[in-house]
């Protein structure tokens, strides 16, 4: 999803960022004879969580704190001249997300490419209980609609049950919630990557060797995504994750209940932002009410500096790695607000915006994506990848076709000024491209490779 | 040499960039179209039919290049309206990138999408066992193929200065000219593999598009002697 944030102190300022927040459920481990299959069950099932960016957070810096000396205030009365300073900033910010997303597809892809762990088929989630080994075309397909409806059904509930959460206040559990699966995330996922990335390339490494990276890089992670640390590794930090969870949903999706898959969720993103009561926008509404930033976990910023002094016992981010999965919101901010947003926890409520906003430093105004954006574009370039008999230009094909899609969401979102969903416009076009380049162009292609011809 | 380009000019500055992936999509867009109509052609035709399947490459070749100008076409007008836009929100009342930044850039965006359409695959197979050409083809496939499409990612840049050049100041004799180019070196492709046909007049071409596009974006002999000379 992207939010769009305005600089803008007035209370009455109409454009706020809305976020959407989806319930995640701590992932009960199911008992499978694969344990792998089993933890990654429960991570997914972690992972459902969605999030949107805050849209009240100039507001909460205008009533938590007169000293946002960070703030440079910018009067309503002038609100075409932000829009147009917005739109100024525009390029800017495009570019800033396009990077971590260029890096996360090119880490997905590499890995797809190099390791062969991940294209092997070695069983399905819990979440897609329908096996596509069927002898029929129509059998097949029935088989990834349900599964797809399975998955939907899941993340729905989830969504539901992580507003009602918030609607009643549980923040501990929440909080508790995001760090368990952050902590899987990172310490599980990274051994079993590392251990295939090693395999490929037939390289040994000891057991306490092992421990000791994995252990460094799971620690530092904790501390760089809950709590603070510099900006640029909490993004690849961030990067890192959305890699590694696309690449178990490319693992663990079959074929074609991938793209629907892929297809469903965009269309549910849709409704569940822009639609009156879709429990996204409601989880924003409530957040508005109660004057508070929501979640701010599960959000790539691109922008934002904010000083060291700055105590933010900060789950939220924990909560980012889980929560984007198929809501994401690209969030502007202006400077103070994004540090709020993101530095922002839920637990104490209203005392963090004060002192949030006056240790605050000038930030630049910074740029907010879901990680589920990441994770879902990354998934459907790395199928395009995995499975695309025409290789590299399907692949490119996609990349091209996302980054246009993204491109032309931010241009939405400066014109809307509010929370959108990044997922359906990139996702079409890599859909759509990924099918007629694979079937159409390459051939094509070939024939005039072989024969050296240019066009 | 193209992404040399890249780095140096365009990676400073983010609207560049974009016009660039902007650029890429419309030549995909572009490609996708061609292939659709080869595609349907092909199914419509007789597979075993060897004279007529070259035939149809040749039209799809060309309808291709036909194709790809018209988008560039459509990529100008849409830039067109693009640069209004970005006057109205500048602070002084004058776009941030001229016209011609924005052809040099879409033509490379043209150019590295065709040049990475072409390349990548042979790229991708150029890390396995050195097997080139042993069935009687060519040994120096990968060879000229690396420089066709290094001098069709140049041409491209300096079509895409050419053609705006020419819609601004409504002089169809440039846009003529500059499909014709573009079709014969296509043309010229179809001499592979006696590659003197396809090369050498490929270069020629460049070099002429080159000194075209460098004398409509204002340079002249004596800038060039200066910037040699390391004047001043």
């Amino acid at each position: 999803m992207i939010a769009f944030t305005n600089n803008s102190d007035s209370e009455e300022e109409p454009c706020n960022e809305r976020t959407s927040l989806m319930s995640a459920e701590s992932p009960p481990v199911p008992s499978y004879q694969d344990g792998l299959q089993a933890s990654e069950a429960g991570e997914a099932q972690a992972h459902r969580k969605r999030r949107t960016g805050s849209s009240r957070s100039p507001n909460n810096a205008a009533n938590g704190s007169t000293s946002s000396s960070s703030v440079p205030v910018r009067e309503s009365a002038v609100e075409n001249e932000e829009e147009e300073l917005t739109l100024k900033y525009g390029a800017k910010h495009v570019i800033m997300l396009f990077v971590p997303v260029t890096l996360c597809m090119i880490v997905v892809v590499a890995t797809i490419k190099s390791v062969r762990f991940y294209t092997e088929k070695n069983g399905q989630l819990i979440y897609t209980p329908f096996s596509e080994d069927t002898p029929s075309v129509g059998q097949r397909l029935l088989n990834s609609v349900l599964n797809t409806i399975v998955m939907i059904s899941v993340i729905v509930v989830m969504t539901v049950f992580l507003v009602l959460l918030y609607k009643y206040r549980c923040y501990k559990f929440i909080h508790g919630w995001l760090i368990l699966s952050s902590l899987m995330l990172l310490f599980l996922f990274t051994y079993i990557y590392l251990g295939e990335v090693l395999k490929t390339y037939n390289v040994a490494m000891d057991y306490p060797t092992l421990i000791l990276i994995i252990w460094n890089f799971g620690a530092v992670g904790m501390i760089c995504i809950h709590w603070k640390g510099p900006l640029q590794l909490q993004q690849a930090y961030l990067i890192m994750i959305s890699a590694l969870m696309a690449l178990v949903f490319i693992k663990y999706l079959p074929e074609w209940s991938a793209w629907v898959i892929l297809g469903a969720i965009s269309i549910y993103d849709l409704l569940a932002v822009l639609c009156p009561k879709g429990p996204l926008r409601m989880l924003v509404e409530t957040a508005q009410e109660r004057n508070e930033p929501i979640f701010p976990a599960l959000i790539y910023s691109s922008a934002m500096m904010w000083t060291v002094g700055m105590a933010k016992p900060d789950t939220a981010t924990s909560q980012q790695t889980w929560d984007t999965a198929e809501d994401g919101r690209v969030i502007h901010r202006s400077p103070s607000h994004s540090n709020s947003e993101i530095l922002e926890t839920r637990s104490p409520g209203a005392i963090h915006p004060v002192t949030s906003l006056e240790e605050l430093e000038e930030e630049e105004r910074g740029v907010k994506l879901g990680l589920g954006d990441f994770i879902f574009y990354s998934v459907l370039v790395g199928k395009a990848a995995a499975t695309a008999s025409g290789d590299w230009n399907t692949t490119l094909a996609c990349f091209v076709a996302i980054l246009i899609g993204l491109c032309l969401t931010l241009l939405l979102l400066a014109v809307f000024k509010k929370a959108l969903p990044a997922l359906p416009i990139s996702i079409t076009f890599g859909l759509v491209f990924y099918f007629s380049t694979d079937n159409l162009v390459r051939p094509f292609m070939d024939t005039l490779a072989s024969h050296q011809l240019y066009i | 040499p193209a992404l040399g380009l890249f780095l140096f000019t365009i990676a400073r500055d983010p609207l560049r960039i974009i016009i660039l992936i902007a650029g890429a999509f419309f030549w995909l867009v572009s490609l996708l179209l061609s292939s659709l109509i080869w595609f349907i052609a092909v199914k419509a035709s007789d597979p075993n039919n060897e004279p007529l399947q070259k035939r149809l490459l040749i039209f799809g070749v060309m309808f291709s290049v036909l194709l790809q100008e018209a988008f560039r076409f459509l990529y100008y007008k849409l830039l067109r309206k693009a640069i209004e836009g970005l006057v109205a929100l500048s602070e002084d009342g004058c776009s941030p990138i001229s016209i011609q930044q924005m052809a040099y850039v879409a033509g490379v965006g043209f150019g590295l999408m065709s040049g990475a359409f072409s390349m990548i695959n042979l790229l991708a197979d150029a890390l396995g066992p050195g097997t080139v050409g042993i069935y009687g083809d060519s040994q120096l496939y990968f060879l000229t193929s690396a420089f066709m499409t290094m001098v069709l990612i140049f041409l491209h840049t300096f079509w895409g200065i050419l053609f705006f050049h020419s819609c601004e100041n409504r002089s169809w004799q440039e846009i003529v000219a500059v499909v014709v180019m573009h079709l014969a070196v296509s043309a010229s492709s179809f001499c592979n593999p006696v590659y003197v046909g396809s090369l050498v007049p490929s270069y020629v071409l460049m070099a002429v598009a080159a000194t075209w596009a460098y004398l409509l974006s204002g340079g002249s002999a004596q800038n060039v002697r200066r910037f040699l000379l390391c004047k001043s």
